[in-house]
């Protein structure tokens, strides 16, 4: 049930207007920058899941989305296979077995223990690609191909044809937008918020609240794969940094940027976080700095992320309303 | 496997495991006592290890760059403590997560500004650059040795002062009950800024004395971080008996890895972990979850 303000709908709209008509004279590189930007804010969003809305704390988010990366490489280059049919549904399935084994043995612990043991695990997958010399080791490895998406000999998608590429990342963006809607609106969703707001009162009530949350970290991990299939898919390059605590961290920055909670947070939080970088990046080669600032400011002046600060507006501009 | 060479890996198992309780029993006593998650631990690690290289350089003596560097990082532990951390205790851990993942950022960033990306390495100080023969084909370098007996001082000092000594005894009943150690007048934020200086000190002093045989390099801090989680964990947070039970499994079972099984060498500490888990969630000698 993710209740948003009206000011945030607004610009949510303007928004999805803007995504949906910008490749129509949207120069060639900005096309393609937006296509990561949404893959992220999808990454972001399934996180969201678990840290706005069932009060989980993860820490090695990217392990999902890192595997699924892996998961598209190893087939394309050693087993020769291209065919989307195979690979999103490996890519998939991937993320949602090593979300339930992951998961498994982190949802018995809360809090900081949470914290640490997400990470760890999250560093095993990382370490074990990490060290696979014949997929690249450190370096990583080219993906020889994109994936085809072929019914008999008509070609149905072009993962090469940029426009044709963002509009699938704006697709996925928007199908798990409306998916993750559903879900918190559905009585699990509000038994995930119950369970965070109060976990020994739910389980009083009779709820497996154990069972609660491992589905939805599996529903976050699976959405984490979907975002690094199509992260394979647009970069082609795999790279154990894609599994990193780096990346785990820098992901949950993006929540919380955003704002936590909010579905739309992270969406924001992805488009902010990630032209930040690429301006900061064009001033200094040091540019992390710039950004290792950035995030400490945002935990000790904006902690509810700029939903936060839209929410605040919005009651402003309603009490302004109601004065008159 | 000959005895003497599984001999060496034991000795070499066994000094990891010193040295990760060193950096771990610093995560771990900031944690347990101020309910502080600091990720940045690894990067204060690095800042150590740096600091001592380039004062070595300086100065020609190792004794002396460890004499410079550690009242340096000390000082940086206290002012981060003053600055920013103070104001996150009453926050979600999330936020402690995310400004120690920001302090990283700047850590590393600044290393590479001022010293570069070259990997360093710093010379073992003379009196302790020798090896103790073990066959006629191996033998065990004393500056090894050296390292696990500062280790050992090192934990004996950690135990004595919060076990026997008054400081210790606020900081052990400011980490259960501050609002009445507060109320008994002593000045709790005071104490808690000293205990982030000793766990920065701790990660840091590791580093230093670590560098000689480890080198010095971009990112150190990362790795060291990660592990000392697993130690952690392994052993119960906040239980420093367990970041020494959890360092040696971990030192023991990463070295041994290395040998018998090359190729998934980074997995076995993280596998014993996750037995270790399903086992206990709460960790070996931890309280409740």
């Amino acid at each position: 049930m993710p209740h948003h303000p009206r000011i945030a709908l607004a610009l949510l709209a303007l928004g999805a207007v803007f995504l949906a008509v910008f490749p129509l004279w949207g120069d060639t590189f900005y096309i393609r920058f937006i296509a990561r930007i949404m893959i992220f804010a999808l990454f972001a969003m399934s996180l969201d899941l678990l840290v706005g809305y069932a009060g989980l704390v993860s820490l090695g988010h990217a392990a999902f989305f890192g595997l699924a990366v892996y998961v598209v490489a190893g087939l394309v280059n050693k087993a020769g296979v291209t065919s989307a049919f195979v690979l999103l549904p490996a890519a998939l399935g991937a993320a949602a077995i090593a979300a339930a084994a992951i998961g498994w043995i982190s949802i018995r612990t809360t809090g900081v223990y949470f914290i640490m043991i997400t990470l760890a695990l999250a560093q095993m997958v990382y370490y074990f690609f990490h060290d696979q010399k014949e997929w690249g080791g450190t370096d990583g490895m080219n993906i020889d191909s994109k994936p085809t998406v072929m019914l008999g000999d008509l070609k149905l998608f072009d993962f090469y044809d940029r426009v044709q590429f963002y509009y699938l990342a704006l697709g996925c963006l928007v199908a798990a937008f409306v998916l993750l809607t559903v879900i918190l609106r559905s009585p699990f969703g509000h038994t995930l918020v119950g369970i965070r707001a109060n976990e020994g009162r739910m389980r009083a009530l009779g709820y497996d609240v154990q069972r609660y949350k491992l589905i939805a970290f599996v529903i976050a991990g699976t959405l984490a794969g979907l975002a690094g299939f199509l992260e394979a898919a647009r970069a082609t390059f795999a790279t154990p940094a894609h599994l990193g605590w780096h990346e785990s961290g820098h992901v949950l920055m993006i929540v919380i940027l955003g704002g936590m909670g909010t579905l739309f947070g992270p969406i924001l939080g992805a488009f902010v976080m990630l032209l930040m970088e690429d301006y900061f990046a064009t001033l200094t080669e040091r540019w992390l700095l710039i950004m290792g600032v950035f995030v400490i400011l945002v935990v000790m002046l904006l902690p509810d992320g700029i939903a936060g600060v839209l929410r605040r507006v919005g009651r402003l501009g309603r009490r302004g309303a109601g004065d008159g | 496997m000959s005895l003497s060479y599984f001999l060496i890996q034991t000795l070499n198992g066994v000094q990891y495991g010193f040295l990760l309780f060193l950096v771990a029993s610093g995560l771990t006593l900031v944690f347990g006592i101020m309910g502080v998650i600091n990720l940045a631990h690894g990067a204060f690690y690095m800042v150590g290890a740096y600091l001592a290289w380039w004062f070595a350089e300086q100065t020609g003596s190792f004794v002396l760059a460890l004499l410079l560097s550690l009242p340096v990082t000390v000082l940086l532990g206290l002012a981060t403590e003053r600055f920013a951390i103070r104001y996150l205790y009453a926050r979600d851990h999330l936020y402690q997560v995310l400004f120690t993942y920001g302090l990283i950022l700047i850590l590393n960033e600044l290393q590479r500004l001022l010293f570069g990306n070259d990997v360093h390495g710093l010379p073992i100080p003379a009196p302790l650059a020798g090896s103790i023969p073990l066959t006629e084909a191996q033998s065990y370098p004393i500056y090894r040795i050296f390292l696990s007996f500062t280790c050992i001082a090192v934990a004996a000092a950690l135990y004595l002062l919060i076990q026997r000594t008054r400081l210790g005894m606020v900081i052990r009943a400011g980490s259960t009950h501050r609002e009445m150690v507060s109320a008994l007048g002593f000045d709790i934020a005071r104490l808690f800024m000293v205990v982030f200086g000793l766990g920065v000190a701790l990660a840091a002093f590791a580093g230093m004395i670590a560098a000689p045989v480890n080198t010095v390099y971009p990112g150190m801090g990362d790795h060291i971080l990660i592990i000392s989680f697993v130690v952690v964990v392994i052993g119960g947070i906040g239980s420093i008996k367990g970041a020494f039970v959890g360092a040696m499994v971990v030192g023991i079972a990463d070295t041994f890895g290395r040998v018998l099984l090359p190729t998934g060498a980074g997995v076995v500490v993280y596998a014993v972990m996750a037995l270790v888990l399903l086992w206990r969630p709460q960790g070996l000698f931890g309280r409740t979850v």
